[in-house]
C-alpha cells in the first residue's frame, strides 16, 4: 500500500500491517552526538508558556481545581473547541472547552464523580445525575459481585488503592497510529478483524470481542470527528511533522476526554516525531527552532491535562497526577541505539518550558547509550529532579524495542500489550494479622484464616515464616479474585474504546499486582531470625506491639542476610499469585511501587518487629526504610538491585537523593558521577531509579514558604510531582526521606 | 594483617578520581585543629581482613566506571601501611584502582611498599611554614615534604591538597608554596584546595572535646575561588 503522504520514507512491512515499530526501523536516524544542536524556546512559545504558567497560579489559588463543568459527561465530542491562545498554538485541543476547566466522567462511579465536585464546592448537575440513575456503573458492577471477604480486606487496608470507583488507566494507546495510518486505515483494519471473528465459534470470548471490536470502530469515528471539530481531517495519514504531533496528540486527547484511568501514558513518541522532523528539516519545511516549537507545543498541551479527583485519591496518588509517561531513549535489537535528536528536544522542554512533573519523562537506559546523551540526562537531573531512569537491558528480552513504560514502571510493547492494574496488598499488615492469627489489631476485626496467635515469649523465625506463608496463600488468592472481578465489570462497563482501538486486536494481558511495605517486612523478619523478638499483648491477647533487644541487618546496606530475605518474598508472592487464574487469561505480575501511598499504608498498620511504630509511614516502593543505610548510597542501590525484575516484572521502584555536593565538586564531576552511578546500578540488573539531586534544606524551605518554590519539581515514586501539590503529611514525609550526603 | 576501621563510605567521590569506595582508618599519630573526624583519632573501630575489604569492594565494581576505585581515608592510613598493602594488592587482583588519602607523615619501609601498590595519593599539605605544622598539627614540615619526595622518586601521580583555614593559610604565600612543589615534584598532577568546614564541630560535642578552630571562620566562595585562580596546577 502507498500514500502520497508517505513520500520520502523507507517503505516496509509496516505499509502493508500496522507496524509502527517496522516503520520506525526502517527509518529512523540514531544520534550519538551531544546537546549542542538544541535550540531555546522561542518568544512565541515563551509567551504562550507565560499565559499557561499565569493559569497554574490561578488554579493554585483555587485549592487546586480551576473549574469544573458539572452537567456535562466528557466524550470525545461533548464540548466545544478549547485553546489556550488560538492564534498562536501550533498544537491544539483541550480535553473540555476551556484550558484547566475539567470534566466529570462518571462511568467509573457516580459517587466518586459526586463526591469530586462536592470536594471543591461544586454539585454534579441534576442532568448527570438523572442519567445515571438508571445506568450501571464500573462501581456498581463491582459492587454487585464483590464476596463479603473482598469488601472486608479492602475496607482494612489489606488490599487498598484498587480500580473499583474510577479508571484502571495503565493503557497505553499506540497513538503514533493515528498520525502513521490516518484514521480511515485504522477502521479498515478494525472492521476485517471483526469479520475474521466469523469464522471461529462465538464463545463468551468471541463474542465479547465482537463488541468490543464495534466500540472501537465507533470510536474511531468519534476521534475523528473531534478532531474535525478542530479544523483537522485526520482520515489520512500526517503529511509533515506538525500533523504527526498533532493526530498523535488528538489519539491521547480522545483516550484522556473518553476516561479517567489512573495513568495515562503517552508511550514512546519521540523518536517516531523524529523521522518527520528529519524529513521535514532535510526537505527545507522546517527549522530547528521550529522542530523544538512543536515539541514545546506538545508538552505544553500535556501538561494541561486534568482528572477530576477525590481528595481520598489524592491521599493515595499525590500530586494530581496524570502519568503522561513517555519512554526516551534506549537500544534496537540491532543494536543501534533509539536515541535521536529529539530524545534530546523532549528533555530539552525541561529548559524552554522550565521543570515540571508531567509529562514523566523516562529515560530507558542502557550502557550501551550515547556517551553524549548519557551525559546530557544526567545534567538534566541535576538541572530539574524531573526525570526517571528504567534499565533498558533488562526490560529490552522481555519487551524487544518498542515497549513503554506505563504509570511509573510498568513495561509493556506498545499497542499489543495492555494491563490491568490492580494496586497492591500491604504486606506488613498481612505479618501482624498472621502473628495474631487472622485478628487485626488496628480495627479489632477478624480477618482471612482463623488460629490462635503465635505463641511463645519470642518470636521464632520457622514459626512465623510457616504463618505468614499460610496468610501470603490466603491473600493471594483473594488479591486475584478480587482483579478478575473489577476488571471484568471495567471490561464491561467502562471498556477503553479509543486506546483499545489503538491496540491490536489480539493483545497480550498482564494482570499487574503490587505489594506495599517490602522493606518493612524484611526488617521485620531479619528482627526476629538475627535479634530477639518478644510479642507484647494486650489484655485480650493478641500482639500489639514488639520487643526488639540486639543488632539485626537492615535492608539497605547491601547485606545479604536480610536483603535476601526481601529478594525471597518478592518470589513466594507472585509464586503464590500465579497459582489462581486471571481473568482474560491475563499474565500475572508484580510491582514494588506505593506511589505517594507509602503514607497512608503506614496510617494503617500497627507498630512492626522492626521498630517501625504504628501509623509511620513506609518507605516508597522497594526503598530501604529511611536512614537506615549506615553504608552509604551504592550499599543501598545494591539491596535494591537484588530484587529479581523475573518476579516483579511490572516493576521494582527505587527514589534517590543526593545532596549535589556528596555527586563531586564540579559540575563537570558531578554529571560524570552520575553517569557512573547509573551504569553501575543497572549492571547490576536493577530496574529503576529516580533521581533528585537537592538538599533536604531546599525542601524545608519550600515547605515554609511554598509561594516562593511555585515549580519545584521532585521525584516521588515511579513520578515526579511538584512539591506544592502534596499534602503537608506527604511533604514531610519526603523531607524525613533518606538523603545521601557527603561525610 | 586486620585493619582496624572506622568505616566504610560506599559512594565516595570527593576522595580521589571518579565514584569511590572509601574505608576510613582508625587511628591518627597528627591532632590537626581543623580535623573534621576526631572520631577516627582512637580506641574503638572494628577489625576487618583486607580480603574482607577487598570482597565488599568488589561488589561496587560497577559503579566505578574508567576512573574510580578504592580509597583508604583515614585516621591516617600509613599507620597501618602493612594492612593498606595487602588491601590494595587484594584491590589490584581483582582490577580495582587504588588511592592513599594521607598527611604523608609517617615513613619507613613498611610506607614505601605500600606506595609500590598504590595508583594515586592525596596528599594533604596543611601549611606553608614548619612554625605552623609544629602548632597547629603536631609534626615538623619535614615529614610531608620527605614523603612527597619519596612519591616522586616512585613516580606516584599526587594530588596536592590543602583546607583553607581564613587567617591562617588563605594567602599567596601559601598558593606560592603550593607551587613552589608542584614545580619541584613532576608526580603533581593537580591541587585542590578545600574550604574549612564547621559541621564536624557536634562530633567534638559528642565526644566531649573542643573544637581546637571553633574560633576560625570558614572561607567565602570568593575566597577560594581567588585561591584557586592563583595555582598553576
Amino acid at each position: 500500500m502507498k500514500h502520497n503522504n508517505w513520500n520520502g520514507f523507507v517503505a516496509g512491512a509496516w505499509q502493508d500491517t500496522i507496524d509502527v515499530r517496522d516503520f520506525i526501523q526502517q527509518n529512523y536516524k540514531p544520534y550519538t552526538g551531544d546537546g549542542g544542536f538544541l535550540k531555546g524556546a522561542t518568544a512565541r512559545t515563551g509567551d504562550l508558556m507565560k499565559k499557561i504558567q499565569s493559569l497554574f497560579a490561578l488554579e493554585r489559588q483555587y485549592g487546586g481545581v480551576l473549574d469544573i463543568d458539572t452537567a456535562t459527561v466528557t466524550s470525545l465530542t461533548a464540548y466545544a473547541p478549547g485553546y489556550v491562545d488560538k492564534e498562536n498554538e501550533l498544537i491544539v485541543g483541550l480535553q473540555t472547552n476551556r484550558p484547566l476547566k475539567r470534566g466529570v466522567n462518571p462511568f467509573g462511579g457516580i459517587r466518586m464523580a459526586r463526591a469530586a465536585c462536592e470536594a471543591y464546592g461544586y454539585k454534579l448537575d441534576q442532568r448527570v445525575e438523572e442519567g445515571f440513575r438508571y445506568r450501571t456503573t464500573h462501581n456498581d458492577g463491582v459492587f454487585r459481585a464483590y464476596t463479603d471477604e473482598m469488601r472486608l480486606a479492602r475496607k482494612l487496608h489489606v488490599i487498598t488503592g484498587l480500580p473499583d470507583g474510577y479508571g484502571r488507566g495503565r493503557i497505553i494507546g499506540d497513538y503514533r497510529r493515528v498520525a502513521l495510518y490516518g484514521i480511515d486505515r485504522l477502521i479498515e483494519e478494525k472492521k476485517k478483524d471483526k469479520a475474521a471473528l466469523a469464522n471461529g465459534d462465538f464463545n463468551t470470548d468471541q463474542i465479547r470481542l465482537a463488541e468490543e471490536l464495534f466500540q472501537q470502530i465507533a470510536f474511531l469515528g468519534n476521534l475523528k470527528e473531534m478532531a474535525a471539530m478542530y479544523g483537522c481531517d485526520i482520515s489520512a495519514p500526517a503529511a509533515n511533522t506538525r500533523e504527526a504531533i498533532q493526530w498523535t496528540y488528538f489519539g491521547y486527547l480522545a483516550a484522556i476526554k473518553e476516561q479517567n484511568g489512573a495513568a495515562n501514558s503517552i508511550g514512546r513518541v519521540s523518536t517516531f516525531f523524529d523521522i518527520y522532523i528529519e524529513r521535514d528539516i532535510a526537505n527545507g519545511t522546517l527549522t530547528e527552532e521550529g522542530a523544538q516549537e512543536l515539541i514545546d507545543d506538545f508538552v505544553m498541551k500535556l501538561r494541561l491535562a486534568r482528572h477530576l479527583r477525590t481528595p481520598e485519591y489524592n491521599e493515595l496518588f499525590g500530586g494530581d497526577p496524570m502519568w503522561i509517561t513517555e519512554s526516551v531513549g534506549g537500544m534496537g535489537e540491532d543494536g543501534r541505539t533509539l536515541v535521536t535528536k529529539s530524545s534530546f528536544r523532549i528533555l530539552n522542554t525541561l529548559y524552554t518550558l522550565g521543570s515540571a512533573p508531567e509529562p514523566n519523562l523516562t529515560v530507558l537506559w542502557s550502557k550501551a547509550l550515547p556517551d553524549g546523551f548519557k551525559k546530557f540526562c544526567a545534567k538534566v537531573s541535576m538541572d530539574t529532579d524531573s526525570i526517571q531512569y528504567e534499565n533498558d537491558d533488562v526490560m529490552r528480552p522481555d519487551y524487544g524495542d518498542d515497549y513503554a513504560i506505563a504509570c511509573c514502571v510498568s513495561a509493556m510493547k506498545v499497542g499489543k500489550q495492555m494491563q490491568f492494574f490492580g494496586a497492591r496488598c500491604n504486606l506488613a499488615k498481612l505479618l501482624l494479622i498472621a502473628i495474631n492469627g487472622g485478628y487485626d489489631a488496628s480495627t479489632g476485626a477478624k480477618i482471612g484464616p482463623q488460629m490462635p496467635v503465635l505463641e511463645g515469649d519470642k518470636l521464632d523465625y520457622a514459626a512465623v515464616m510457616e504463618r505468614y506463608e499460610i496468610y501470603l496463600a490466603w491473600l493471594s488468592r483473594l488479591y486475584v479474585n478480587t482483579m478478575n472481578v473489577i476488571h471484568y465489570m471495567h471490561d464491561k462497563y467502562a471498556y477503553e474504546k479509543t486506546q483499545m482501538a489503538l491496540h491490536d486486536t489480539d493483545v497480550h494481558r498482564f494482570m499487574a499486582f503490587g505489594v506495599a511495605g517490602l522493606s518493612v517486612v524484611a526488617d521485620s523478619l531479619s528482627a526476629i531470625k538475627y535479634a530477639n523478638v518478644a510479642p507484647i499483648k494486650n489484655e485480650n491477647g493478641y500482639v500489639v506491639d514488639f520487643k526488639t533487644e540486639g543488632e539485626f541487618p537492615k535492608y539497605g546496606n547491601d547485606d545479604d542476610r536480610v536483603d535476601l530475605i526481601a529478594k525471597d518474598l518478592t518470589h513466594r508472592v507472585i509464586t503464590e499469585l500465579r497459582k489462581t487464574p486471571t481473568y482474560r487469561n491475563a499474565e500475572h505480575t508484580l510491582s514494588v511501587l506505593t506511589i505517594t501511598s507509602n503514607v497512608m499504608y503506614g496510617k494503617h498498620t500497627g507498630n512492626t518487629p522492626d521498630g517501625r511504630r504504628a501509623g509511620a509511614p513506609f518507605a516508597p516502593g522497594a526503598n530501604p526504610m529511611h536512614n537506615r543505610e549506615e553504608n552509604g548510597a551504592l550499599a543501598s542501590l545494591n539491596s535494591v538491585a537484588k530484587i529479581d525484575y523475573a518476579d516483579c516484572r511490572d516493576g521494582i521502584s527505587n527514589t534517590f537523593s543526593i545532596t549535589p555536593a556528596a555527586l563531586g565538586r564540579t559540575d563537570g564531576e558531578r554529571v560524570a558521577n552520575l553517569v557512573t552511578i547509573l551504569d553501575g546500578y543497572f549492571e547490576k540488573m536493577a530496574h529503576h531509579i529516580n533521581v533528585n539531586v537537592l538538599s533536604r534544606e531546599t525542601l524545608m524551605r519550600a515547605y515554609e514558604d511554598p509561594e516562593s518554590y511555585p515549580n519545584l519539581t521532585i521525584r516521588v515514586s515511579g513520578y515526579a510531582v511538584n512539591f506544592n501539590k502534596l499534602s503537608r503529611e506527604q511533604q514531610r514525609e519526603v523531607i524525613s526521606r533518606t538523603f545521601h550526603e557527603t561525610v | 594483617m586486620n585493619g582496624i576501621i572506622h568505616s566504610i563510605q560506599t559512594l565516595g567521590t570527593l576522595d580521589g578520581p571518579g565514584v569511590r569506595f572509601v574505608v576510613f582508618v582508625q587511628g591518627c599519630n597528627l591532632r590537626c585543629g581543623c580535623c573534621h573526624n576526631p572520631d577516627t583519632w582512637e580506641g574503638g573501630g572494628r577489625e576487618m581482613s583486607p580480603a574482607e575489604i577487598a570482597e565488599k569492594a568488589t561488589r561496587y565494581r560497577t559503579y566505578f566506571g574508567k576512573d574510580g576505585g578504592v580509597t583508604v581515608s583515614g585516621g591516617e592510613p600509613l599507620l597501618q601501611a602493612e594492612f593498606c598493602t595487602e588491601l590494595f594488592d587484594a584491590c589490584h587482583a581483582r582490577g580495582i584502582n587504588t588511592c592513599l588519602d594521607t598527611s604523608g607523615s609517617v615513613l619507613g619501609d613498611k610506607v614505601s611498599a605500600l606506595l609500590d601498590v598504590t595508583d594515586r595519593v592525596l596528599l594533604d599539605i596543611k601549611y606553608p611554614t614548619d612554625a605552623q605544622y609544629r602548632a597547629f598539627v603536631g609534626c615538623p614540615i619535614d615529614k610531608p615534604l620527605a614523603f612527597l619526595s619519596l612519591l616522586n622518586e616512585k613516580k606516584i601521580p599526587t594530588t596536592l591538597r590543602q583546607v583553607i583555614i581564613p587567617a591562617l593559610n588563605d594567602s599567596a604565600e601559601s598558593m606560592a608554596f603550593l607551587n613552589t612543589l608542584a614545580g619541584q615534584y613532576p608526580v603533581i598532577d593537580g591541587i585542590e584546595l578545600l574550604p574549612f568546614k564547621k559541621i564536624c564541630k557536634t562530633k567534638y560535642d559528642q565526644m566531649g572535646l573542643e573544637f581546637p578552630f571553633e574560633k576560625y571562620d570558614t572561607p567565602s566562595a570568593d575566597t577560594m575561588e581567588h585561591l584557586q585562580k592563583m595555582l598553576q596546577k
